[in-house]
């Protein structure tokens, strides 16, 4: 824990989902925070996607988490942040790309919520399994940019607010058997709406992997680190979205292209390599976009 | 306007009905390239599909002759040695260099005197049966097979091309060979490693062979999706680091510079030339171990490519993009010394672009060290004190972990038991590192 993440004083929200992972950081965290004295100012961060029968139930375990470890909880929904729920949405376009705007819209929300919070850091519960799977899925898809720096610990540190990720070098089996042996209250359901099929297929050879030799998850983590990749590879520019100011390498951020593709009732906007309005011309529109879904989690049992 | 452009109609009244509908339907199963010959597999998924047996047959040799030429990998006075297995892969290599010695031959036959000198080819086989990996191991490759090969390669002649079958064994001088390099692999404790480590003898037998008969290059046939599994695998095994140096067109870490011609080629488009061309393949390497992350890896890929076919190109070309070595091109000057002459070129010329690198390298399976990995293996080696000791620290992280036994006894065993070409390596490069810890020291004295 020690890689001179925090600092005393620092402000620190935890994203929350209810799952294990970050149940197990909301508790560690709060623990090591006492009993060690390291005069962090933590909070509980949730984003309520409006996803009935699954996030509603999560939340539920997040509240009493906020209880259980008395740490204020602050929840934003997709709905007042965009007007639309999950469910809004996918009742329009189907159970096809739904997480691409689920992913998109979460990150955000996440660095809309630090913001309002007045964070210094916002803190995910990205095991190493998790980062393992977006090291293979980068090479899979050609994203060097991406495979450059999904191993970095902490992300975004030229950003307004930096996320980092303590648990990169934690097996998920180890927060598995943490929260287990600690009697941890956190829930475990996939998401309602089916999980990325694609993701599926790596994690499920991360799980092949695992069995043979536990220490591969590490290695390709490892290689991940060490990969020579030049520092002239070009990288998106940063800029800030024309609409809302968040971060953005386009003119809209992701985002608000997605919101505007359904408002306009043209869900399409935005999702693949499309040359839209507002990117043409720009090849990598997926690269550049401010917000990613691949570096987000499954969307599912998992949390931000 | 219709009939202008592409389809030539020169009758006066205008394309009529009749011609446009037969032009739709020869569009329909006519090759993409030529527009005239019937495609090989209309309905064939992929872009091998659209091609007629013509044009795919030329857009491969193409791929080959263009990884050939824009990476100089064969020069006219080149002695190439082939590594042939029997598969279809290999196979394919060899008849294209084959092809391609043959188009040179008839050039110098036609004018000899103004031509460049043709390019000389050898065959090698490396019979790895007294090994005895994967189920098949029992095996024996008799002599029926060989002689098999022998007929194979004598067929592809003119020019004539020499084949050199090798056991495996050979990497060791002395009259137990046999037994010793069965102990050997049977000494490694992971699946993963035994694979590994083979690869890595096979290696040292083509180099070894390639030296003895004065070979100037080494042809391997590596396709794409070999590769693709390779950068997977490698990946898994948290060679992250070392990687770029094993997938380029070109590695000139060893005596013989090896190549890759068919690093652009796809293995089914391989099958798909061998099958179209009746080209013979002897299926006798027997694979991956059901258990090993190889085996693993190569399911995954193949699960993948059929998900999307152009997944093992993505692959290929995301790692492509990592930072090669300085030394995956052809050398400029085959003496051998590059890497002593630039040493002593660095130490004069600090500040100079010009200056390679220097590179530690793993004892088994030469992969380049990263910095900081060779620190923590010096380190262990301070804290041993023994040969074998020295030597596992002289190794990458992932030999030490797959290959080598934990066990201290059982390292020595290990280490007694190893090729000596292996351990000499390792001697050069305790020499190396050597230096290098006392290069600063050296340099502050020339300064002074």
């Amino acid at each position: 824990m020690e890689n001179k993440l925090f600092s005393p004083g620092e402000r620190i929200a935890i994203g929350a989902s209810g799952g294990k992972d970050s149940t197990v950081l909301a508790y560690v965290m709060s623990t090591l925070n006492r009993r060690h004295n390291y005069g962090l100012d933590l909070f509980l961060l949730s984003i309520d996607e409006g996803i009935t029968g699954y996030r509603d139930d999560s939340l539920e375990t997040v509240k009493r988490n906020q209880i259980q470890y008395g740490l204020p909880l602050k929840v934003l929904s997709y709905k007042e942040l965009y007007g639309w729920t999950m469910d809004d949405i996918v009742k329009m376009i189907g159970l096809k790309n739904n997480c691409t705007f689920c992913g998109v819209f979460r990150r955000q929300a996440l660095d809309r919520g630090a913001a309002m919070l007045k964070v210094d850091k916002v803190v995910t519960g990205h095991n190493a399994d998790d980062i393992a799977e977006t090291v293979l899925l980068n090479i899979l898809r050609g994203d060097i940019a991406r495979l450059s720096r999904c191993t970095y610990i902490t992300t975004g540190e030229d950003g307004p607010i930096p996320r980092c990720k303590p648990f990169k070098y934690t097996y998920e089996k180890e927060i598995v058997m943490y929260a287990y042996f600690k009697k941890l209250d956190y829930f475990s359901t996939e998401c309602i709406y089916s999980p990325n099929a694609y993701r599926g297929f790596a994690r499920e050879f991360i799980k092949d992997l695992e069995r043979i030799r536990p220490r591969a998850i590490l290695d390709i983590i490892k290689s991940g680190e060490d990969f020579r990749i030049s520092t002239t590879t070009k990288m998106p520019e940063q800029g800030t979205c024309e609409r809302c100011g968040y971060i953005s390498s386009q003119k809209w951020c992701k985002a608000c292209l997605l919101l505007e593709g359904l408002n306009r009732g043209l869900p399409k906007l935005g999702i693949g390599r499309t040359k839209g309005p507002h990117n043409c011309g720009h090849e990598d529109t997926n690269l550049g976009s401010g917000t990613n879904s691949i570096e987000s989690k499954q969307c599912g049992s998992l949390d931000f | 306007m219709a009939c202008s452009g592409s389809s030539g109609c020169q009758s006066a009244g205008g394309c009529s009905k009749i011609e446009a509908t037969r032009q739709q339907q020869q569009q329909r199963v006519s090759c993409v390239k030529c527009k005239a010959s019937q495609v090989m597999a209309p309905g064939a998924a992929g872009e091998d599909g659209r091609y007629c047996p013509d044009c795919f047959r030329g857009n491969l040799f193409g791929k080959f002759r263009f990884a050939v030429t824009s990476n100089s990998m064969i020069s006219p006075t080149d002695r190439v040695l082939v590594a042939f297995s029997g598969g279809p892969c290999s196979r394919v290599a060899l008849q294209f260099v084959h092809d391609m010695q043959q188009k040179a031959q008839r050039n110098f036959d036609a004018s000899p005197d103004r031509s460049l000198p043709v390019f000389s080819v050898g065959v090698a086989f490396i019979d790895e049966s007294s090994i005895g990996t994967g189920p098949l191991s029992c095996d024996r490759i008799d002599e029926a097979v060989i002689k098999e090969m022998e007929t194979l390669v004598s067929c592809l002649s003119p020019p004539s091309k020499k084949f050199h079958a090798v056991p495996i064994q050979n990497v060791y001088p002395s009259a137990d060979k046999e037994e010793r390099v069965k102990e050997l692999v049977q000494g490694v404790p992971d699946d993963t490693g035994k694979e590994d480590l083979l690869l890595h003898l096979r290696m040292l037998s083509l180099q070894t062979i390639a030296r003895e008969h004065g070979y100037t290059k080494l042809v391997l046939g590596s396709c794409t999706s070999q590769i693709a599994c390779h950068v997977l695998s490698s990946t898994v095994k948290g060679r992250g680091y070392s990687l770029p140096a094993d997938i380029q067109y070109v590695d000139s870490r060893w005596d013989t510079p090896v190549v890759l011609p068919l690093r652009d080629c796809l293995a089914q488009e391989i099958s798909i030339l061998c099958r179209l061309d009746g080209l013979k393949t002897l299926e006798l390497q027997t694979g991956h171990r059901p258990s090993s992350i190889n085996s693993l890896v190569s399911s995954f890929v193949k699960l993948l490519q059929e998900d999307n076919p152009s997944r093992e190109s993505t692959i290929v070309r995301t790692a492509g993009k990592l930072i090669p070595f300085h030394f995956n091109r052809v050398p400029e000057n085959l003496d051998g010394d590059i890497h002593l002459a630039s040493r002593h070129r660095k130490k004069f010329q600090v500040k100079s672009d010009l200056s390679i690198p220097t590179e530690s390298f793993c004892s088994i399976c030469v992969s380049p060290l990263k910095k900081d990995n060779s620190m923590s293996s010096q380190s262990a080696a301070t804290e041993s004190h023994t040969k074998s000791g020295d030597f596992a620290a002289l190794c990458c992280s992932s030999c030490r972990y797959q290959i080598l036994p934990s066990d201290a006894v059982l390292l020595k065993e290990f280490y007694t038991r190893l090729p000596h070409p292996i351990t000499e390596r390792a001697k050069d490069g305790q020499w190396s590192l050597l230096r290098e810890r006392i290069e600063d020291y050296l340099l502050s004295e020339n300064g002074g």
